[in-house]
């Protein structure tokens, strides 16, 4: 359980604090409700580009973090299809620091010129160092727009391509900020050790004069139901053929949600698994499978990833994975199963609790969802989901006119022969 | 409402006192040390068994790793299956690691289960078997995910460094094709039986303990578990780092390079290792670090570049590793020399040191989450022979470097050319 006050600002602005006087830290963490879905086609990679120039410095203020670890402070932030994300943690006598720096970025950017063209340039690096320089780290770049043809989740977080980041212009910048980045289309959640008299009064000293903005109303053109198998097959320079499988499935909020979640459990989750024992264990098709959903806010994906042993073709790889959705499409899961896997949700829910920076997260993400106390319900709704719901949702989704196949062929590399020495790898 | 002038910075207070939690301690007939930290408010433990590598051979590199990798592949009375089932039935969290000296156990548990769980930790540690078709399972996955990590250039790159600064050691020698290919059940058993007994295991427990718990675990850990009839080897040889500096590998389509560049140098126990903390943390050990403000805020050239000290019992390293655009790998080179060099000739400034020492102070605080956190502090100290003074050796010195000191330090420590330099790329 994790309790929590709330109140918003006149300007919009929602707050939410939760207490916690075991830890000498705080967490404030904001979340904007924009992400790459909010792009344009051809200005894409734009929210995620746009989180690092929210380090470059704000109307009043030259340095984001320089002043924030003057008082013992760490931030980050991250950006997915559907939020951006930024966090602090310190010290909670300084939590007025976090209020300060917060504020204003969220009052007014600098904008930059010489920020912009220093984080294309570390966005471009970015891209390289994580989906291209990499053993199938193109994967979402390609599997995405397999799964989606209207919605902007055809995209990666990242962008479609590197030219889009380097046109990016510093009219776009301002544009951007202005849709996106007003108290409106904002949630704040303070924890730690504060208390919530004091969250309010700082939050009116600091936020309270920031203008309310526009609205954003948000009006993405739906994915429409998948009607045919699609797939894709390329050869690159990786070690090893690689599977993937993907299902559109619902959006985060819809009622099959929870049996989904938990059948990528009982076929992907730990050495207790289906997909685990069966393909890895026993019949020793592949060295390592996984099945997750993308708990998307808009129409998910649902997604089954296998890397076959040498020995075994794409075809008898493929075949293996429906062998095991056939299964559970035509099999309610026994009871037994099915307890496991919430049991194990539940403690999930519980260990999560053991740190300040998840609680908050997750405060805000339920306030986005609609509200906070949802991460309170969270736990019954698991609980109450019974085999026959896992088996409907497992036919309404494991279709193969609902599947997108992409394959990675491995082109014959050169034997790493000189490598007779490594570091074990954690 | 007030107007507020938001260009000045709000009052802050400095980090005076951080109070850590210390364990009770207890010692069972078997020889095995149990030390507990008990707080929190949930429902739940983690514990830890804790046990030193044994002595690193050169010819059979991936034992240590192995014996705790197959752990949970099956005992004389649970099958892999059986295991993974009760652990994730009761939603528990079992998991196997090793490190360069120590190999673990931990178990997360809701205390309401904790007796259907400990049952299957005393069978891990008492009756494994490692199977023959586990084995070879075991074998074949990880030469193919060898195979993954030898296409990634920080990998690659990393395995070259510590190579060359580690030599023939457990910290410089790993997995090679070969290496799986040539493990042998029958060695892994013996190997086993000598690592895994309770006179060279320390049962580390934190979380709400419950009365019950301990009883549980003294009822479950000591009477049911006895040592062998040999004492666990854990010397380990001695480091020779390499005498070559350089080494490149070459990648004709790399789009960018790895740099790892570094030197051994003293570890924990060494009184220069704390004030070394705070040099490192000015070049490279955080966010607003003198590297990432060159070389990724001003150049562009990277997504990330970070140094680091690591501690071991037989030494220390120190270390940059970032990954730079192919056709920058040299001009990045060049800026981190310049840095160090800048370090070695001027004062660090009075406003940049303040700051660190803040930033250090701080993540301390920050890193002091949970009681789990608690643990890991303590575990930091223990197995290096230290005292709990030695954070407050560390609260001291982050407080009081000063800035000629640490000049010095770089000027003893940090001579560029005398660095491993370990490229994986272009250059």
């Amino acid at each position: 359980m994790v309790k929590f006050n709330r109140f918003t600002l006149d300007n919009g602005l929602r707050v939410i604090v939760h207490e916690d006087n075991t830890t000498p830290m705080a967490v404030l963490n904001i979340l904007y409700d924009v992400g790459a879905r909010d792009e344009d086609p051809g200005q894409t990679g734009f929210a995620h580009l746009f989180e690092h120039l929210m380090f470059g410095g704000s109307v009043n203020i030259p340095s984001y973090d320089e002043p924030l670890q003057r008082v013992g402070g760490e931030n980050n932030a991250f950006t997915s299809n559907d939020i951006t994300n930024y966090y602090i943690t310190l010290p909670s006598a300084n939590i007025e620091t976090a209020f300060w720096l917060e504020s204003d970025r969220m009052l007014s950017l600098a904008f930059s010129e010489k920020s912009l063209e220093v984080q294309r340039n570390v966005v471009i690096e970015e891209f390289k160092q994580r989906y291209l320089n990499q053993p199938y780290g193109d994967v979402w770049l390609k599997l995405r727009p397999l799964v989606y043809k209207e919605h902007s989740y055809r995209w990666a977080t990242i962008g479609k391509t590197i030219k889009h980041i380097e046109d990016a212009k510093i009219e776009d910048v301002k544009a951007f900020f202005k849709k996106h980045y007003n108290p409106q289309n904002a949630i704040m959640v303070v924890g730690g050790n504060i208390t919530t008299e004091e969250v309010k009064q700082l939050s009116e000293k600091w936020f309270g004069s920031i203008p309310a903005g526009e609205k954003y109303t948000r009006n993405l053109p739906q994915e429409p139901e998948q009607h045919e198998e699609r797939r894709e097959t390329v050869t690159a320079k990786v070690p090893l053929n690689d599977v993937y499988i993907a299902f559109q499935m619902g959006a985060r909020l819809d009622d099959d949600y929870y049996p989904v979640e938990l059948l990528s459990d009982i076929l992907s989750r730990g050495h207790s698994s289906r997909l685990y024992r069966s393909l890895v264990q026993d019949k020793q098709i592949f060295s390592e499978v996984h099945a997750y959903i993308t708990s998307s806010l808009d129409k998910g994906m649902f997604v089954l990833e296998g890397k076959p042993l040498e020995n075994i073709s794409i075809e008898q790889a493929e075949a293996a994975l429906w062998e095991e959705l056939e299964k559970v499409k035509d099999t309610e899961i026994p009871a037994d199963e099915l307890t496991k896997v919430q049991n194990k949700t539940e403690s999930t829910m519980v260990f999560s609790e053991m740190s300040l920076l998840d609680k908050a997260m997750n405060l805000a993400s339920f306030e986005l969802l609609g509200d906070a106390d949802l991460l309170n319900q969270e736990t019954a709704k698991y609980l109450a989901v019974t085999a026959a719901q896992i088996k409907q949702a497992a036919n309404k989704i494991f279709r193969k006119d609902n599947s997108s196949t992409l394959i990675y062929l491995a082109e014959q590399a050169e034997i790493m022969s000189e490598s007779a020495f490594s570091e074990l790898e954690n | 409402m007030t107007t507020i002038d938001r260009t000045l910075a709000p009052d802050f207070k400095a980090i005076d006192n951080i109070t850590l939690i210390r364990p009770e301690h207890k010692k069972l007939d078997n020889g095995c040390n149990i030390y507990c930290f008990n707080s929190g408010d949930q429902e739940l433990v983690r514990i830890e068994w804790i046990f030193c590598n044994l002595r690193f051979n050169v010819n059979k590199p991936l034992l240590n790793m192995a014996v705790n990798t197959m752990l949970t592949e099956g005992t004389t009375t649970l099958t892999a299956a059986q295991i993974a089932d009760k652990v994730d039935f009761y939603g528990a969290f079992l998991q196997v690691d090793y490190g360069y000296e120590y190999s673990q156990v931990t178990l997360y548990s809701l205390n309401k289960h904790l007796h259907h769980t400990l049952p299957v930790i005393v069978d891990i540690l008492t009756n494994s078997t490692f199977p023959e078709k586990e084995l070879e399972t075991f074998k074949r996955n990880q030469q193919q995910k060898l195979q993954v990590s030898l296409q990634k250039n920080d990998i690659v790159g990393r395995r070259n460094f510590n190579k060359a600064i580690y030599g023939d050691t457990i910290y410089g020698v790993g997995a090679s094709f070969d290496n799986y290919k040539a493990l042998q059940r029958d060695e892994l058993i013996a190997h086993y039986r000598e690592q895994y007994q309770p006179s060279n295991c320390t049962i580390v427990i934190a979380g709400k303990i419950e009365p019950g718990t301990l009883t549980l675990i003294n009822d479950t850990f000591d009477k049911n578990w006895t040592n062998g009839n040999t004492p666990a080897d854990i010397t380990q040889p001695e480091i020779v780092p390499a005498k070559e500096l350089f080494y490149l590998t070459e990648k004709a389509d790399a789009l960018q390079s790895a740099i790892r560049i570094g030197r051994p140098i003293v570890n924990r126990n060494h009184p220069d290792f704390q004030p070394l903390q705070v040099l490192n943390t000015v070049l490279g050990g955080y966010f607003g670090s003198r590297l990432m403000a060159n070389i990724r805020e001003d150049k562009g050239y990277t997504y990330g570049i970070g140094s680091g000290l690591g501690s071991f019992k037989q030494g220390g390293s120190f270390s940059i590793a970032t990954e730079v655009g192919a056709d920058v790998c040299k001009a990045a080179l060049a800026e981190v020399e310049k840095e160090i060099n800048i370090l070695k000739t001027e004062l660090i400034p009075d406003e940049e040191l303040s700051l660190v020492r803040n930033y250090m102070l701080g993540s301390l605080l920050g890193s002091l989450e949970n009681v789990f956190s608690h643990a890991d502090k303590f575990k930091s100290i223990y197995f290096a022979g230290l005292d709990y003074d030695y954070y407050d050796r560390y609260a001291a010195t982050v407080k009081s470097v000063g800035a000629a000191r640490l000049q010095e330090l770089a000027n003893q420590y940090l001579n560029f050319d005398e660095f491993y330099k370990v490229i994986v790329g272009k250059y």
